[in-house]
């Protein structure tokens, strides 16, 4: 027998074998995408099988109706994309710098009980996204502890998942800045500039350090997985060159963990671009769709308004827009040789 | 070409995989319906009742109604409670398999009529001229009478007496137009309470536009209203109140509705309707509290009319059983018990008699019917109200005729089309 017969048997065992999954992954996901991208481009109203012959093929109508026109679906979306980049803007580098610096700080072989503050740092991780939700909302409750404790230090808090106003808005406001008509009179997908610069509303940012609470703790282990790959001896040689702590830190440790930092904020990013969970329970998109994001609107449109087709298209261009920036994160990344 | 041959088969396996699924999901999902007409003479399949139930009284009142109709018909029906009713049913309707009967707002009934998921019914029923005129019309499309109304409810004035008589109010006091609203919110407002609370939204505030003369849409529905001198007054009044500091919205007040700012006396007034009776008395049973209607405005008296339908659905296998099933519990005597048990108003003219007897309490909801306006129903609406609503959160401090102008060009899309 030669040696190529021989393999191509293991080919076709090697296929046998993955074949359940190859199936599983087909059937799950595979074909629900490609059915959701005919929705996409289709008029399918809800009623029966979106490939019977009554469903007409619409092009890019839906995707044309949600980013372009002026109607109102467009300014939805619009509000929805400025909200979440807000969202994504802050989370991605606080969560991302939160877990590296508590990474940091139980990987410290001085500090005592390491095991006992990984646990704890992890905690939020492991809990319900739904139940911390709810923990969430009584907390940030315009009477709830968070309030108090700010009102302890003389701060009078704001009624978080009932203001509607932005907080960059709120912070002009307060040195006396309106809307200059430059920037109210001139739209981006449906919403003028001046809306786009409104910053996260106070319920939006409530959900920010709901995501930084929650996920720190996962990217956290990562984290300390990759130091514990840098050995203690580039340490040493940092040491010996006479660099102090945070030149070891910024100019050794940091750039050993590059491949980590880019799993991180890879995941980072998707996670943020995909929130919906908080959304649901917590607020359905308000106040005044303050909180409103692409993936909650995807639902929304789709099985509240009876609008499938523009609900599949906002998930693909949401689908488009992680592809995108995951690709330029990729590139900025680079090792560069 | 090694590497081509690799993924070949598997290629190859994948879109024969998901095309054999996508055969047999076919046949067990989406073609299934086969014809209701067929099927639908009474074959005593078990009937799928889904509610949007405002809790447990509700759940289970009908529950104990469905339960009496299966003795008496010999047809099993099972009730189920969806917790996200609007879901739950895009669910059934995708898969060809919905609940045969389910609650239908006004505002999804446009929709659904449109993507012929609805049996219109309405005209077989046998008692079918006992609703209310303005009911029917909310659920009729095109001279179709789609489905039963159920029950309906209005807004009115819902007064703390407690607070009341510690303002120094009587009864004579209570509130008939704009500005005695005004005064007597002044009046209630002491330290932390505010004198009146109502909800962020359209369902409360727009009551205010009947009063003005104004409306969302034309008599006809064929053309957008929202942009009107009497809808800009009625906006203008209920922001004035709040600049006053006499009326706050019930999330300013961090309660979830009006009738929970209300409960927790935050509030001494709130705009509500009939379904408060059961909140206060399940979570604020100390809380003494009068309702009268709402006060009248420049153009008369005004309030909302809110109502909900029995739907049938046109792919259900079970017709002829089904519009039996809401026959029975639409017939007055049932729609008396319904009221006992969740604090409804019944649909049929001939319970109000015996209704309005029985609570008199109630009678500034009843009499509300008279002259209440539907909220806009046209497929689409649904999401220019949102809008609306998010865009009344800002109304204190934002600019009225703005909200009034851009939720124009909305709604007329939506009628326009």
């Amino acid at each position: 027998m030669t040696t190529a017969s021989i393999r191509r048997g293991q080919n076709r065992d090697g296929w046998l074998f993955v074949a359940p999954a190859m199936l599983l992954l087909a059937v799950f996901l595979a074909f629900p995408v490609l059915m959701a991208l005919w929705v996409s481009v289709s008029d399918w109203r809800g009623v029966g099988s979106p490939f019977s012959g009554d469903v007409g093929f619409v092009g890019t109508d839906n995707y044309a109706n949600i980013l372009t026109g002026g109607s109102l679906q467009q300014r939805d979306f619009g509000t929805a994309m400025r909200n979440n980049v807000y969202y994504v803007l802050l989370v991605v580098p606080i969560q991302t710098a939160v877990a590296l610096g508590l990474a940091v700080l139980v990987h410290t072989k001085a500090l005592k009980g390491r095991g006992f503050f990984r646990t704890a740092f992890y905690f939020p991780s492991v809990t319900s996204a739904v139940a911390i939700t709810v923990l969430w909302l009584f907390l940030f409750n315009s009477t709830g502890a968070v309030n108090a404790m700010l009102g302890w230090v003389g701060i009078d808090g704001p009624n978080w998942f009932g203001d509607a106003r932005g907080i960059i808005h709120t912070a002009l406001g307060a040195v006396g800045v309106d809307a200059p008509a430059a920037l109210t009179d001139h739209r981006a997908l449906g919403i003028t500039w001046w809306e786009w610069l409104a910053g996260p509303s106070f319920a939006m940012s409530a959900f920010i350090l709901l995501a930084v609470f929650t996920t720190s703790g996962t990217f956290m282990l990562l984290f300390i997985a990759a130091l514990n790959n840098v050995g203690d001896e580039v340490e040493e040689a940092g040491m010996v060159d006479g660099a102090n702590a945070w030149q070891r830190f910024w100019h050794l440790t940091l750039p050993m963990l590059r491949p980590t930092l880019f799993t991180v904020l890879t995941l980072g990013l998707i996670g943020t671009w995909q929130v919906f969970d908080q959304i649901y329970t917590g607020t359905q998109g308000g106040p005044a769709k303050t909180t409103l994001t692409p993936a909650y609107l995807s639902f929304q449109t789709s099985f509240n308004s009876q609008r499938w087709g523009e609900g599949a298209a906002i998930a693909f261009i949401l689908f488009a827009i992680i592809v995108v920036l995951t690709l330029l994160q990729r590139w900025a990344l680079r090792e560069k040789s | 070409m090694k590497h081509l041959h690799r993924t070949g088969p598997a290629a190859a396996l994948a879109v024969a995989a998901s095309l054999a699924l996508a055969a047999c999901g076919g046949g067990s999902g989406f073609d299934d319906s086969s014809d209701p007409s067929t099927d639908g003479g009474g074959g005593g399949e078990a009937i799928q009742i889904l509610i949007g139930s405002s809790g447990d009284a509700e759940t289970q009142a009908v529950e104990e109604a469905v339960a009496a109709w299966s003795e008496e018909s010999g047809t099993e029906a099972t009730v189920q409670a969806a917790t996200d009713l609007a879901q739950e049913l895009s669910q059934g309707f995708t898969s060809n398999n919905p609940p045969d009967v389910f609650y239908v707002s006004t505002d999804a009934l446009a929709g659904y009529a449109a993507n012929g998921s609805l049996l219109a019914y309405g005209d077989q029923l046998a008692n079918a001229d006992d609703f209310y005129p303005t009911l029917v019309d909310a659920f009729t499309i095109d001279d179709q009478f789609y489905c039963a109304p159920k029950d309906f409810s209005t807004l009115g004035l819902v007064i703390n007496t407690r607070l009341w008589k510690d303002a120094g109010l009587t009864d004579a006091d209570v509130p008939t137009t704009w500005d005695e609203l005004a005064d007597v919110a002044e009046t209630l407002t002491q330290g932390k309470v505010v004198g009146l609370t109502f909800g962020p939204e359209y369902q409360r505030v727009g009551s205010f536009f009947p009063q003005a003369g104004g409306s969302m849409v034309s008599e006809d529905g064929s053309e957008a209203t929202v942009d009107s001198p009497e809808n800009l007054e009625a906006l203008d009044f209920v922001q004035q109140m709040m600049d006053d500091g006499v009326a706050s919205y019930s999330s300013t007040l961090g309660a979830g509705w009006g009738g929970e700012a209300f409960g927790k006396e935050l509030a001494a007034m709130t705009i509500e309707g009939n379904w408060i009776a059961g909140a206060m008395q399940n979570d604020f049973p100390d809380v003494d509290y009068t309702v009268a209607e709402l006060p009248e405005g420049p153009a008369g008296p005004g309030t909302l009319a809110f109502t909900n339908c029995w739907g049938i659905a046109a792919q259900s296998g079970n017709q002829d059983d089904a519009v039996s099933l809401v026959e029975y519990l639409t017939q007055a005597d049932q729609q008396l018990t319904f009221a006992d048990a969740f604090g409804v108003i019944p649909s049929v003219q001939s319970a109000a008699e015996s209704y309005a007897a029985d609570r008199p309490e109630f009678q500034p909801f009843v009499a509300g019917a008279e002259y209440a306006q539907n909220p806009p129903a046209q497929e689409g609406a649904a999401d220019v109200i949102a809008d609306f609503n998010a865009q009344l959160e800002g109304l204190e401090g934002g600019d009225p005729q703005a909200i009034l102008e851009s939720v124009q060009q909305s709604m007329q899309a939506v009628v326009g089309q």
